[in-house]
């Protein structure tokens, strides 16, 4: 492959693969039975595109080895006005996606893969590309990725493998800090902000939190919240929690035993953490995204928005598999007849959201995801942390309760 | 003066010399929330570095933070021009890696001192990558 036997593009990636395998000492490289990439064109820009674009033209045969899917995409086509996309922006999409496509990659803009497309098993080699999917399938699943930014993550779906280094090998899996909950998490704001505590203890991707104390076995929604948060606030791409995840039956088997308690965690510290985002009551926007929405979750949504009237605009945004059951199931209807939008293939932080803010007059973001409230600050908003109830109330009066 | 050697290395463009001003600070590196990537200045006003331009800069920070955006962003920058001339950490996630592969931007990480205490904030070093080192060619600003 690096003699160039294979083409171009696997040529390209290899090299790219040994680079960056040398960097980390990485003795040899893994196959991997799927990649997952992460490529919103606001990160590619016109270059990453103009690159994506030469790869197929270059080699027109080159073709993903293992099922490759995508991250949410820059936008919903279908409520581009909604959110105030202009033109340019759409091109650039358009032309990605036409890359990506030539490449043999499936369109299946989701962060949620692990809740719709295929989750992985214990042990499954795998390079995904978005932060929480791997904090999630390493933790949750037992499957081993590292972080696989976008060109790492095409390059690993164009030979089939990756560097062996990091969250592949056994040591790097065992617990370096150990915590303590006093308290269990209730709603999934409560969740992420445990999450997203941890992750801000524990520091860097290197560091694996192993978690005891908690009073119940979390759900695959509170899961979902509590590793993006993580994941966000620490770069931390794996976590054990006690008698819960697949390598952590007995503390003793992450190596936990062996550590001191590093931090107690109660309500009071979630509490705290929630009251950072919790600086304004009056809203502009109301957003359930980051992760994408399970099917369970706009369920739950739209139960709240039935029979409601708002004054601000809500969006929830889901993955194309789960909004067509959405659809059928009468729950996109709920939302939108109480005057809000459920979007689909995209997340709200990759789709232009500096962009969006100005072309709407959004500065004041309500939403019940700790992993967004981490980003907006940096694209210019003033993001507020509640729970999902609180949200959508504030969408009906302008105001959180 | 002092070398200081590091765990991993990178090199930039056919793998040379390069010698700038260190911009020093023990805060984090994401070029998605740090940057202001058009001006190429630092934009997160809680950033150590906020309002500091970052182009051609040799840059010494403690670690990568973020997500996965800035494995595509770094050679985005160095599309326009308006990039680090270095990135030097105390630790490093794959992404940053992976962006500096991809980017042809130098970088050195790992050291058995905390590199930002050690090198002054205006001092212009030399970084070789091929001996994984830095250098302080003049340590006043």
């Amino acid at each position: 492959m690096l003699a160039g036997e294979h083409g171009p593009a696997a040529k390209n990636a290899i090299a790219h693969q040994v680079k960056v395998g040398d960097f980390f000492g990485a003795a040899d490289l893994v196959p991997v039975t799927q990649a997952h990439i992460m490529a919103d064109t606001e990160s590619l820009g016109r270059s990453g595109v103009e690159w994506l674009e030469a790869l197929a033209r270059e080699d027109p045969k080159a073709r993903v080895r293992v099922p490759t899917i995508m991250d949410p995409r820059g936008t919903d086509f279908a409520k581009a006005s909604v959110l105030g996309h202009s033109d340019w922006m759409l091109d650039l999409e358009r032309r990605a996606i036409a890359g990506f496509k030539a490449l043999g990659i499936f369109m299946t803009d989701t962060c949620i893969n692990y809740q719709t497309i295929q989750a992985p098993t214990r042990g499954e080699s795998v390079a995904f590309g978005d932060t929480g999917v791997v904090v999630y399938c390493n933790s949750v699943c037992g499957a081993r990725s590292n972080f696989e930014g976008g060109p790492s993550a095409i390059a690993a779906g164009l030979t089939g493998r990756t560097p062996r280094y990091g969250f592949h090998l056994d040591a790097q899996r065992r617990a370096t800090i150990r915590f303590r909950a006093d308290w269990t998490p209730v709603s999934l704001n409560d969740w992420g902000a445990l999450g997203g505590l941890i992750g801000r203890l524990a520091g860097n991707y290197w560091a694996v939190p192993v978690v005891e104390g908690l009073g119940r076995v979390p759900g695959s929604d509170e899961l979902k919240h509590f590793g993006a948060a993580m994941a966000s606030f620490g770069s931390s791409a794996m976590f054990h929690l006690v008698g819960i995840t697949p390598e952590a039956a007995r503390l003793e088997d992450t190596g936990g035993d062996g550590l001191p308690v590093a931090h107690r965690l109660g309500e009071k510290d979630v509490r705290a953490l929630q009251a950072q985002y919790a600086g304004e009551k009056q809203i502009d926007v109301v957003v359930f995204s980051a992760p994408q929405l399970s099917l369970y979750e706009l369920r739950s949504l739209a139960a709240l928005c039935d029979g409601r009237k708002f004054v601000r605009p809500l969006l929830a945004i889901t993955s194309p598999q789960v909004k067509p059951e959405a659809d059928r199931f009468g729950l996109t209807d709920k939302i939108e007849k109480a005057g809000g939008h459920v979007l689909s293939g995209m997340c709200f932080y990759q789709s232009y959201a500096r962009e969006i803010a100005e072309a709407n007059g959004w500065k004041r973001l309500a939403t019940n995801s700790t992993k967004m409230v981490n980003i907006l600050g940096g694209y210019g908003y003033v993001p507020l942390l509640a729970s999902m109830e609180h949200c959508v109330e504030a969408a009906q009066t302008g105001r959180l309760p | 003066m002092k070398v200081f050697t590091a765990r991993q290395a990178m090199g930039g463009k056919a793998g040379a010399k390069v010698r700038g001003q260190a911009l020093v600070a023990k805060d984090g590196f994401s070029a998605r929330y740090d940057l202001d990537r058009i001006g190429g200045t630092f934009s997160r006003p809680t950033h150590k570095l906020a309002g500091q331009s970052y182009a051609g800069k040799v840059l010494v920070l403690e670690t990568s933070k973020g997500g996965v955006a800035s494995a595509w962003m770094l050679r985005e920058m160095a599309s326009r021009g308006v990039i680090p001339l270095a990135l030097v950490l105390n630790s490093v996630n794959p992404i940053v890696a992976q962006g500096a592969a991809f980017g042809d931007v130098t970088l050195l990480a790992g050291f058995d001192e905390d590199i930002t205490a050690a090198i002054p904030h205006g001092a212009t070093v030399e970084i070789d990558p091929a001996t994984r080192s830095l250098r302080i060619v003049d340590p006043m600003p």
